[in-house]
């Protein structure tokens, strides 16, 4: 997905928490804190079974928003982004479908094999769905100060070249 | 606030008092398109008491005046190579209006949010399983499949017989055997038939324990299981069918039950039929109705006499023939006070959940501090016994070494004391005060092997006070 800006890259490379938002029934935005995972194509998230009333929500709903907004979970950098994408939930086989994003996972919390040694302790903790977001389009503030408007970028269609934009003038939301 | 769902809902008014606590907040809102958008915000003021909020208009973006918005803070954040801390996390929704200086003005409705100071997380694990059993059955469905949480067999089969436990069956029966050895009786194939025997009496008790706990609510209605109380929760968890672990017990009784009976034909006495036969109905009778002692505020006796004399004399009268030894019975008494004080802290941080469901244990029915002078003077009583025991030459003199376990008992005093409400904080508690009845276990059959040992290489020494 060489589309997204290399500064929104990074961000997905450092994150170790973003903001997704799903909508529920009825239009109601709800947002759930979780780690973000860049495989350089789509935004890779794991939720356990535990926590599944997200999974319920992008399966009625795929359309979600991350937003990578917090300097501290970013590793001091001060840029903000927001990706709208679409969501789709990998679940067929929740004990082993999300093993495969365990290499990332660990890059960004290496304690989750200490846990995952002890995995008879919690059985449901690691019954898990992945969550794969494919990037539509992208929000960027450079410095993170949302009282100027972001660039924005969307995903090309037809091969033609990502677009580029000032928020002020594109088709936001 | 409701907890059901293991996270909290709540109104605008605490919601936005959380919201306080954040540096920032994230703003979302559903866009034309039905994509949700965020932008991170700075709120300039905010009136708790009033439901409302104000801060600067994100520049650029379209905030919908008609379709609800939420302000989002959160402090989830995991420490490279430590894990987390001070989770948490809270949305306040609302609806937002322009204002004359080009700000928006924000009133909250209703939120929602999660604080581990509030619900620890392995409580909040425990809150969303009726929610991950709905998800599966729904992802079941969907595809046409059973799709089930699992564990490998060798791991589910140790959650489920909660087999580390076995060290309260191991201890008293290898110390039974081991007076019966000192007193000149001693057969192998029996010994191991013992063993095995009462194993099997304890896995099924274990698994029965999670049977009748499931059908009687008490395992449903407990929130903060821990790695040492609440159960095997593989009922609960999915990973065994009730009527897999009914089967389960039935198996491992059937085995005892047979067991009992080849040990019978080999070596018939009374004392063992009557041990055998008091011993099955202890061990089904602790959770079963119609006895359900545990739910009386009889198990921690039942686990006593059971984890005790029962174990202990048992497999020394299979040894003896079926004569018993006073000092046999000596040794099974402080085995006993420390296998029922095992059961008696584990049941501390079970108690709200067993109160819900009418499981009144002692501790259910007792003050903090009462519960704490009772295992203060259950565990002094079972160190008095053993140097009763030395003093009046029923016990070996090694026996003493078990007073160094003291301190452990002090711990655990102290850890009633100070983590009395924080199950998660009884969690090493509760380990130590198995370390106390390990320890002391060991020491006794340690002191019966010495005597043994010196037996076979001194004959004419002895290591009882003369």
């Amino acid at each position: 997905m060489a589309w997204l800006p290399e500064p929104i890259r990074d961000l997905l490379d450092t994150a170790l928490v973003a903001e997704l938002t799903a909508v529920r029934p009825g239009g109601r935005p709800i947002t759930y804190p979780l780690i973000p995972l860049w495989d350089g194509e789509r935004i890779l998230m794991t939720s356990s079974i535990l926590f599944s009333r997200k999974l319920e929500h992008l399966k009625a709903d795929p359309r979600v928003s991350i937003s990578l907004s917090d300097p501290v979970a970013l590793g001091g950098r001060q840029a903000r982004a927001t990706i709208q994408g679409l969501a789709q939930v990998i679940d067929g086989d929740p004990h082993t479908d999300w093993e495969r994003v365990l290499p990332l996972w660990e890059a960004k919390e290496p304690v989750i094999r200490q846990f995952l040694k002890a995995r008879v302790a919690f059985p449901l903790f690691f019954e898990r769905a992945v969550i794969e977001v494919t990037p539509q389009r992208a929000y960027l503030w450079p410095d993170g100060d949302t009282s100027t408007a972001p660039s924005v970028s969307s995903v090309p269609r037809d091969g033609s070249p990502p677009r580029a934009s000032s928020a002020a003038t594109a088709e936001v939301a | 606030m409701d907890l059901r769902a293991g996270v909290a809902r709540f109104d605008a008014s605490t919601g936005l008092t959380r919201l306080t606590e954040f540096p920032f907040a994230l703003l979302t809102w559903v866009g034309p398109e039905g994509f949700p958008m965020s932008a991170a915000i700075t709120l300039d003021s905010i009136d708790p008491a009033a439901g409302t909020a104000s801060f600067a208009t994100p520049a650029g973006l379209d905030i919908p005046t008609e379709g609800e918005v939420s302000l989002t803070g959160s402090h989830i954040r995991p420490q490279p190579g430590v894990g987390y801390d001070e989770r948490r996390h809270v949305t306040v929704w609302g609806r937002v209006a322009a204002s004359d200086t080009g700000r928006l003005a924000f009133r909250g409705e209703s939120a929602w949010g999660w604080d581990e100071a509030d619900i620890p997380f392995p409580e909040y694990l425990e809150r969303t399983v009726g929610q991950s059993r709905r998800y599966l059955e729904g992802v079941s469905r969907a595809t046409g499949r059973s799709v089930r949480p699992r564990l490998s067999r060798g791991w589910l089969f140790l959650r489920a017989t909660r087999l580390p436990f076995l060290s309260a069956t191991l201890i008293p029966v290898a110390i039974g055997l081991a007076i019966a050895a000192a007193n000149g009786f001693f057969d192998a194939l029996t010994a191991l038939l013992t063993i095995i025997g009462a194993a099997a009496v304890h896995l099924g008790l274990n698994v029965a324990n999670d049977v009748f706990d499931t059908r009687l609510g008490a395992d449903d209605a407990n929130v903060n299981p821990t790695q040492y109380s609440g159960g095997s929760r593989v009922i609960q968890y999915g990973l065994v069918s009730l009527g897999g672990m009914e089967r389960m017990s039935l198996l491992f009784y059937a085995v005892a039950m047979a067991v009992g009976l080849i040990l019978l034909a080999l070596r018939p006495s009374a004392a063992l039929l009557a041990i055998g036969v008091v011993g099955i109905i202890l061990s089904v009778g602790y959770t079963a109705p119609p006895l359900k002692l545990v739910y009386r505020g009889l198990g921690e006796i039942t686990t006593a006499i059971g984890f005790g004399p029962l174990m202990l004399l048992g497999a020394y009268v299979v040894q003896s023939g079926g004569s018993i030894e006073p000092a046999a019975v000596v040794a099974s008494l402080p085995v006993a006070i420390l296998v029922a004080l095992i059961l008696y802290v584990n049941e501390v941080p079970d108690r709200p959940g067993d109160a819900r469901a009418g499981k009144r244990t002692l501790v259910v029915r007792l003050p903090q501090r009462t519960v704490i002078t009772i295992y203060d003077v259950a565990a002094a009583a079972a160190f008095a016994i053993i140097v009763a025991g030395v003093a009046l030459r029923l016990l070996p003199l090694p026996a003493l070494l078990a007073l160094l376990a003291i301190p452990l008992a002090l711990r655990v005093h102290r850890g009633l004391e100070t983590y009395y409400d924080q199950p998660y904080g009884l969690m090493a508690v509760m380990a130590t005060n198995i370390r106390l009845h390990l320890v002391v276990g060991v020491v006794l059959l340690g002191a019966y092997l010495a005597v043994l040992l010196l037996q076979a290489v001194a004959p004419g020494r002895s290591l009882f006070l003369p």
